[in-house]
């Protein structure tokens, strides 16, 4: 049990009281602390306690993608993870990859131009996926692409925009590290180390 | 969809973890990776009242190669393992299993311990760990003791591991000089559960078959290894299976295991994905080009 574990009343509807944890999260660069239960699941925690909800849930048993985090940089299932485990790393989540209409990030500028996206629902699990995966692979063929990819699902789209989305995401990377081209910034906009 | 709740433990040393492990008995859980834990927490089918998270322990995630094995400590992860430069040379066919392990998501949370821990009978290291003859190392706070893989598993989600036990490494023993392996599965979505699988060792000397074994995935009870010998008289490499040899392989595969029907493919379509996938493997392994033939 954590140190600084205090007994606290219980939450979702639970009749009996459960220790509370202090739990502290680098989440997107920032030093963030809430109170919740060890039984918290990251992306609980993410959504109910730090209020941020760009993060989804989909199915709360790792098949979906939805909940796709960066721990360290490398992508995650938020709902097979507890927020108690996850305080020794460094979070990022579709907020901090972009969270400003006007500077969006090469995949996400990729999704609006590739019409990589219908209702949405998938998007934040498939933006954080796909932006780590372009990290270790720059260039990847359609079918790369669709490997990295497989484990997200989509019930809107039919992939083929998604796939078209990855490829397009690559390019825009490469654009903008081009300094000099149309004034496009160097860097790619992501946030976090 | 939540988990009950739970007290959660954070030892930071081995010996912290087995006497926590033995003071909260059979209420007690390991959470390394959680990536089967977790969902069976979230549905419910799982409700422990102690979960020892791992985690934090020093120590366990080294991967050490020696002469004689790869041995991976619990808390590596299957991606760390599936990258590793010196475990790959010794013995590429962890590599060619784990690239079948799940999403990469999923692999860069779990644990390849844990999998074997885990003993799902669709997981992809338990097998492997059979057809190599690895050992499984075992502590607690009473003893130590090494488990040969093919005495460890009882059944499906069963082991010998006892309720105050923590598995603290595996080694997978590398193979003989010459022997090629490979490893195929089918799933309905590469990284979803395999309707079959399987993985072969082939030791060639001078050009010549010495000998084949393969194990499987989620068409049989629990990993064990079939020797494919008996089937493969005079295949040697570079040259496609002789029709006849193919037959044989057929036979001795369908006999062998014991699948399953369910949702996603009948008992006897498994069995003849089975067989057709230690044909195709027993090709790739004997291809010239083998990924790690010496």
């Amino acid at each position: 049990m954590s140190a600084d574990a205090t007994t606290g009343g219980g939450t979702h509807g639970e009749p009996t009281a459960e220790v509370l944890h202090r739990i502290r999260l680098r989440v997107n660069g920032v030093q963030r602390t809430a109170q919740a239960p060890a039984r918290r699941l990251l992306s609980d925690f993410l959504r109910h306690d730090l209020r941020l909800t760009g993060t989804h849930v989909g199915c709360e048993h790792g098949v979906c993608g939805a909940c796709t985090v960066l721990v360290d940089g490398q992508p995650m299932r938020s709902c097979l993870m507890f927020a108690v485990t996850a305080q020794a790393h460094e979070i990022t989540t579709i907020e901090g990859i972009g969270n400003d209409p006007e500077a969006m990030s090469p995949v996400q500028q990729a999704f609006a131009e590739c019409h990589g996206l219908q209702c949405g629902f998938c998007t934040p699990g498939f933006v954080t996926t796909i932006t780590a995966y372009l990290d270790g692979n720059p260039d990847p063929t359609p079918e790369d692409a669709r490997e990295a990819i497989s484990g997200n699902l989509c019930r809107c789209t039919g992939y083929q925009n998604i796939v078209a989305a990855v490829s397009r995401a690559a390019e825009i990377r490469r654009e903008r590290r081009s300094p000099g081209v149309d004034g496009a910034p160097v860097d790619d906009s992501r946030v976090g180390p | 969809m939540k988990p009950a709740p739970f007290v959660h433990h954070a030892p930071r040393t081995v010996d912290e973890t087995v006497a926590v492990l033995a003071d909260v008995g059979h209420d007690g859980k390991v959470l390394a990776g959680g990536q089967s834990l977790v969902p069976l927490l979230n549905m419910r089918l799982a409700s422990p009242g102690h979960l020892v998270d791992v985690n934090g322990v020093d120590g366990l995630d080294a991967v050490d190669v020696t002469d004689a094995s790869v041995r991976v400590g619990a808390l590596v992860r299957h991606a760390g393992l599936e990258r590793d430069p010196a475990a790959f040379a010794a013995l590429p066919l962890l590599r060619q299993a784990l690239r079948n392990v799940a999403h990469p998501a999923i692999r860069n949370r779990g644990t390849t311990v844990g999998s074997i821990a885990h003993a799902d009978p669709a997981g992809e290291m338990p097998a492997v760990l059979v057809l190599t003859d690895g050992v499984v190392e075992v502590v607690s706070s009473r003893s130590r003791r090494e488990v040969a893989a093919r005495d460890f598993f009882l059944g499906p989600l069963e082991t010998t591991l006892a309720q105050d036990e923590l598995v603290e490494a595996v080694r997978f023993a590398r193979l003989a000089p010459g022997t090629r392996t490979a490893f195929l599965e089918s799933a309905r979505r590469h990284g979803d559960y395999a309707m079959a699988g399987v993985a072969v060792a082939v030791e060639v000397v001078d050009g010549e078959v010495r000998s084949a074994r393969a194990s499987f995935v989620s068409v049989t009870p629990v990993p064990t290894v079939l020797d494919l010998a008996p089937a493969l008289g005079g295949a040697a490499t570079g040259a496609p299976l002789r029709a006849a040899v193919a037959d044989d392989l057929v036979a001795l595969v369908r006999d062998h295991v014991e699948p399953e029907g369910d949702i996603h493919a009948t008992a006897g379509y498994r069995r003849m994905l089975a067989a057709e996938l230690t044909k195709r493997a027993l090709g790739a392994a004997l291809a010239e080009d083998a990924e790690g033939a010496a």
